[in-house]
């Protein structure tokens, strides 16, 4: 089988005397960075790390489920472990995890920068970031939290004695180290791009994390709002949700869906990034429709506001009001429908290759375009009725955030790990987890659409019998996603040391993070680079390679 | 035969001799809903179809090996323009099927017969107008339209029917409604599909549909002695409502004969149609609402009345719009004996303000 990879030769292959890796040492030059790359690896840490505590409690909740029984632990415990597996996943894993490593690594790269523009508040962003993290640590050492990742008022309020104060803290808390990411991005694409680097010469990752940065500044504070009002209700009785004060009930879940639901366009929009680059590089092409597939991200991140109401057709909304939001939510399906076409499209008359990140790319369509479709049955009024808060939403809010987004993220480790370590994973074993995690991935999530169909409610600790085969194939499948995890977690470490070294530009791709050494520069560029080619164009890079030959020989 | 684990096999058995895809449908609306339910699967099928194929198809026609150079092509405005339009078209097909649907599911019939459910951490409990009560189980008729007026006590719970394909949230402090009609017997599921806290699971019951004729055989044989409007009249009296809703022209509040289902002018100068919301909320935030024309002097009920007392003094003051008859007559009350076919003394249905209602006691 073919591929693009091409390494320096082995044996005398070294990396690169100075990086941004053993530019300075000690923990103190680490904690105290302003370097966008060492705050990358930072998080890149952090997040692998809340990844599997959750991913931990997910084990533990596919277990619970195996019998119809309430058998392994307590009803409390088991509402316990889901809500702390939502928090910990969304605010902790999937919001950070391609913008906050991927993106903080590449894309003050991809413009052509030193840095971002803000070093410092990048830095606090991670600091946040781990505050947040403690407080969230803490709410589970000291007993749990049995909300729900969504706090609904009056249970949050008024009727759990868990310690919904904490972990409300530490929502609010990751909710600056978004903004301080969005925040930081935004500048950067604008204020900060190379020479000639115009705003259609930006790579599609550049696009999808601006489009998602958009969503942070502007959503987020609405969380934290919800989040404030909460803990007052909590603490001293304001009564804005409490409807024997006057208050209203419902408004906390507009709050809080105005946040959450423009928060998967946060979470999927920087996968999309991913996608697009890998598709590209692997077949060696310009993405199909480049203007059509940049302004789809913006789309979705415009239309992505006004569709959170279809999180509550059921809630006794006016009928009319849910008429706008059910129309709405159709229309922000159209932008990935031209996406995922747009991507299939670019693979027409390539010259592919099938590296680990295409096939977590592979892996990325199948699993969204269901998770996509899905999300039409549920923005459908009336089918909403019967599928909403069955495990339908389960499996389609999976297939998107999990098949979608986690497959993205995988893509983009795998796709970047030489830029950021200047060494190769192993090619065998990565394709095994990718073949493994997709395999895994079906076997748990697709038996919950048929379990939702049937009616079974998702958070029930104990279900009717009848449901129990399907229960059984997705414990069985979690059990093989597990593993296919946990692979890249081990043979990643092993590739820090052994891995090959990977040279500048492995996968000859085009953006301007390939034209530097691997691991890159503190400064990431000896100079300002200047730009004077398209996007993803590879006669460019096949002409400046042979140029490159010839001057050397 | 069970070489690896005589458990498997069962299990495995088991599952190949009864495993369900589909909830049975035992509504009306299942239908209606599972019909579009395959039009979605369809075109889900025909989307994923098309992708896989076009992903496979070119992975495999363009690979490395057959095709070394790969050629370029900026892009194509027809073909951006073929699957915007397109999967924009198939949507709104689903939007306008979905909102058909949704309109069916909650715009109940006139005719259909009214259920009151509390819903409460963690338990369901039916109120039916006959006065039956019913815990973590309802009884209805098949072939005839049930509308359920559902309230929480607490926090936010689900009110769902799989074999119905209805479901509605139970929300604290406001009325909703659903409404289905069975077409077939049979004991089905009923779950709180909501988290609600600790037992949220537990919250689960069954829904019995029978019929016509058990359903009377049933009502007959579970009745409590009393309806939800006689247990409303005791309330009214006990709470000494009929202090000022005396329905007499120089009473203090507003006459409450036929005041359900009609067209109020309120102090601050909007209009409200009374219904079984407006009821509830103007007992227990009087301020709010009050009738033009007269003091706001009515004091607050809140926390004196629980939930299923609030339903029993909205449905007896909705059958004071009606010639309907109380059977029980309380000691409380004196009943005219010049008001004929008046419920009771406190109101009568069509008796202008300036007649003569038999006097109340407090």
């Amino acid at each position: 089988m073919s591929t693009i990879v091409s390494l320096p030769d082995q044996a005398t292959a070294s990396l690169p005397k100075r990086s941004y890796l053993n530019n300075e040492y000690g923990l103190k030059s680490w904690l105290l960075t302003g370097d966008h790359k060492r705050i990358a690896m930072l998080y890149l840490m952090s997040i692998t790390f809340f990844f599997f505590i959750g991913g931990a409690m997910a084990g533990l909740i596919r277990l619970e489920l195996l019998t119809p029984q309430p058998d392994l632990m307590a009803s409390d415990t088991y509402n316990k472990l889901f809500t702390m597996h939502g928090v910990i996943m969304i605010f902790l894993f999937l919001v950070p995890s391609v913008p906050a490593t991927i993106g903080n690594f590449v894309i003050p790269m991809m413009v052509g920068a030193k840095d971002l523009a803000f070093p410092k508040i990048n830095l606090m962003s991670w600091y946040l970031y781990v505050i947040a993290g403690t407080f969230t640590i803490s709410a589970l050492v000291l007993g749990g939290v049995d909300t729900g990742w969504t706090f609904t008022t009056p249970l949050s309020t008024h009727y759990l004695n868990t310690h919904v104060v904490t972990a409300a803290l530490g929502i609010f808390v990751a909710g600056f180290s978004s903004i301080f990411t969005g925040l930081n991005f935004i500048v950067t694409i604008h204020r900060m791009r190379a020479p000639g680097m115009t705003w259609f010469r930006l790579p599609l990752f550049c696009w999808s994390n601006y489009a998602a940065s958009i969503l942070m500044v502007l959503g987020t504070p609405v969380l934290a709002i919800a989040i404030v009002l909460v803990i007052l209700e909590r603490t001293i009785g304001i009564g804005v949700f409490d409807p024997a004060k006057g208050g209203d009930p419902l408004l906390f879940q507009h709050l809080f869906w105005f946040y959450s639901h423009p928060a998967v366009y946060i979470m999927i929009l920087p996968g999309m990034g991913v996608i697009s680059e890998v598709i590209s590089t692997f077949s060696r092409k310009r993405v199909f429709g480049y203007t059509a597939v940049a302004f789809s991200s913006v789309a979705i991140a415009l239309f992505g506001f006004f569709v959170w109401a279809h999180h509550m057709f059921i809630m006794g909304v006016s009928n009319y009001s849910a008429l706008v939001f059910s129309l709405l939510t159709m229309l922000v399906a159209v932008p990935s429908a031209i996406k995922i076409f747009n991507w299939s499209a670019t693979l027409y008359k390539g010259s592919i290759t099938f590296e680990t990140p295409m096939l977590y790319a592979f892996g990325f369509i199948g699993l969204f375009t269901i998770g996509g479709l899905t999300g039409v049955f549920l923005g459908s009024l009336g089918m909403d009725i019967h599928l909403t808060e069955t495990y339908f939403i389960v499996a389609h809010f999976h297939f998107v955030m999990v098949g979608g987004m986690l497959m993205a993220y995988l893509s983009g480790i795998h796709f970047w790990w030489p830029k950021m370590t200047g060494r190769m994973y192993p090619e065998a074993m990565s394709k095994l987890a990718a073949v493994v995690t997709f395999i895994g991935f079906n076997l748990t999530f697709f038996p919950q659409f048929i379990l939702g169909y049937l009616g079974m409610p998702r958070r029930y600790h104990a279900y009717p019998p009848e449901f129990q085969v399907l229960n059984v194939f997705s414990t069985a499948g979690a059990t093989v996603l597990g593993i296919g995890y946990l692979m890249p977690m081990i043979y990643m470490t092993w590739s820090l040391k052994y891995g090959a070294i990977a040279g500048p530009n492995p996968w000859q791709a085009t953006g301007l993070e390939w034209q530097t050494q691997s691991p890159p520069l503190t400064e990431n560029f000896i100079e300002t680079p200047i730009v004077d080619y398209e996007a993803y164009d590879y006669d460019w890079l096949a002409n400046k390679t042979k140029h490159e030959v010839t001057t050397v020989g | 035969m069970h070489i690896i684990s005589p458990v498997l096999w069962q299990f495995l058995v088991k599952w190949l001799t009864n495993f369900a895809l589909f909830p049975p449908e035992a509504s009306t609306i299942a239908p209606y809903a599972d019909a579009l339910y395959f039009f979605l699967i369809l075109i889900s099928l025909v989307g994923l179809v098309i992708v896989a194929l076009l992903v496979a198809g070119f992975s495999i026609a363009y690979r490395a090996e057959r095709n070394p150079v790969a050629t370029h092509i900026e892009g194509s405005t027809l073909l951006e323009a073929t699957w915007t339009i397109i999967p924009l078209a198939l949507f709104m097909i689903c939007f306008v099927w979905g909102a058909l649907l949704y309109f069916r599911i909650y715009n109940p019939p006139t005719n259909a017969m009214n259920i009151y459910i509390v819903g409460k951490q963690w338990m369901w409990k039916a109120e039916h107008p006959g006065g039956q009560h019913e815990i973590d189980s309802l009884h209805i008729p098949i072939n005839r339209p049930v509308q359920l007026t559902m309230i929480s006590q607490d926090v936010f719970h689900s009110f769902s029917i799989p074999a119905f394909r209805v479901k509605r949230e139970v929300i604290p402090g406001r009325y909703s409604t659903v409404w289905f009609e069975a077409t077939t017997p049979g004991t089905y599921h009923l779950f709180c599909t909501q988290y609600c806290g600790t037992l949220h699971s537990q919250m689960i019951g069954q829904i019995v549909a029978l019929k016509p004729e058990d359903y009377q055989a049933w009502t007959a044989g579970s009745t409590s002695g009393a309806s939800l409007a006689q247990n409303g009249e005791r309330l009214y009296a006990s709470l000494g409502c009929n202090g000022c809703h005396s329905g007499q022209a120089d009473a203090r509040g507003p006459n409450l004969a036929a005041v359900y289902g009609a067209k109020l002018q309120l102090a601050n100068g909007s209009a409200v149609t009374v219904d079984d919301a407006f009821l509830r909320d103007t007992i227990l935030n009087p301020s709010m609402h009050v009738t033009a024309g007269y003091a706001p002097i009515m004091p607050t009920y809140q926390g004196q009345v629980s939930e299923e007392g609030l339903i029993d003094l909205v449905e007896y003051i909705k059958k004071l719009n009606s010639n309907y008859r109380i059977q029980q007559t309380l000691n409380t009350t004196q009943v005219s004996p010049s008001q004929t076919g008046a419920p009771l003394g406190t109101v009568a249905p069509n008796s202008g303000s300036g007649s003569t209602p038999g006097m109340v006691k407090p």
